[in-house]
């Protein structure tokens, strides 16, 4: 084991958590919306982030990723999603685990177990951002909406996840199912993207799903 | 817009998505030390302003935020090839016939 200083971040005491979008409150808004509505939003919240960096091209480090994980590696631009958990690529050299919230912290232990004295780097980012899950028959409209990336099934298949530019600010997209995308969020520009989509998805009726 | 081919993405993407970081190709003197003033500076500030190829540095900022390389033509703004750091480039502009 390396020296890193690994320590549960989560609070267990029962401490309160919010959302980076507790303030929208949108609790309160489920039911709410247009009958059939064209999209719908679920804020994914507190779950497991963990950025994983190591050298791809190494045997050692992919295997050492699917013994922890059991998810193996993925290549460039892919997501891999079983069950709860999805590990998504992110770079040549930089994936994003994500765990159902309060098991980041057995993650990392296990995956710093495999990888042992290999040159890498986990870092717990849980905190800093999270993920609004959209579906519905009108989210690729929204979506094109506002990013200029060709978000076609052609080109943008079900597994797909792609950083870019969308609407003022950058995001990744990720598509995990035939209408369900997801968008990752940093914290600071939560509300920034929950005020875009209520713009962008009026025409086709927003509803919100706890 | 132009569209842009990221070497790790291994697509083509939107301008929108990338910066571009000067000139590439410059490597850090390997004992500043030992640098004349003159050397030093014109490591740090002086930079080729070619009519022609230009080997320069972008970022996929948007994307996988990595650097890469890209081979640009300054007068028509074609971008001939993009490839990663370490590789050497095709097109240069001695192979063009050009004057560097």
């Amino acid at each position: 084991m390396t020296a890193a200083n690994v320590y549960q971040q989560r609070p267990t005491t029962g401490a309160k958590a919010e959302s980076s979008l507790h303030h929208a409150d949108l609790a309160s808004l489920v039911g709410k919306g247009r009958n059939n509505a064209g999209v719908t939003v679920r804020e994914k919240k507190l779950l497991g982030h963990l950025t994983i960096r190591g050298d791809g091209h190494d045997a050692a480090f992919a295997a050492g990723v699917h013994k922890a994980v059991g998810i193996e590696l993925p290549g460039a631009l892919q997501v891999i999603v079983k069950g709860e958990t999805s590990l998504q690529w992110l770079g040549p050299d930089e994936w994003l685990l994500i765990v159902p919230g309060g098991e980041e912290f057995a993650a990392e232990q296990n995956l710093r177990a495999a990888l042992g004295e290999l040159h890498i780097q986990i870092v717990n980012v849980s905190g800093g951002q999270q993920i609004l899950e959209l579906s519905g028959p009108n989210v690729r409209d929204v979506l094109m909406k506002s990013t200029s990336y060709d978000v076609h099934p052609n080109n943008f298949p079900v597994g797909k996840a792609v950083g870019t530019v969308f609407a003022k600010s950058q995001l990744v997209i990720r598509h995990t199912a035939e209408d369900t995308w997801e968008l990752l969020i940093r914290r600071s520009f939560s509300d920034y993207w929950w005020l875009w989509l209520q713009d962008a998805s009026a025409e086709f009726g927003l509803s919100v799903q706890a | 817009m132009l569209h842009i081919f990221c070497p790790h993405c291994g697509e083509l993407r939107s301008e929108e998505e990338f910066h571009a970081s000067g000139q590439a190709h410059i490597p850090r003197p390997l004992d500043p030390n030992a640098c004349t003033d003159a050397e030093w500076g014109d490591y740090m500030f002086f930079r080729d302003n070619p009519r022609g190829l230009h080997h320069e540095l972008w970022i996929h900022a948007a994307g996988c935020r990595q650097y890469f390389n890209a081979t640009r033509d300054t007068v028509t703004y074609e971008i001939l090839e993009t490839y990663k750091i370490g590789e050497q480039p095709q097109f240069t502009a001695k192979a063009s016939g050009e004057k560097v």
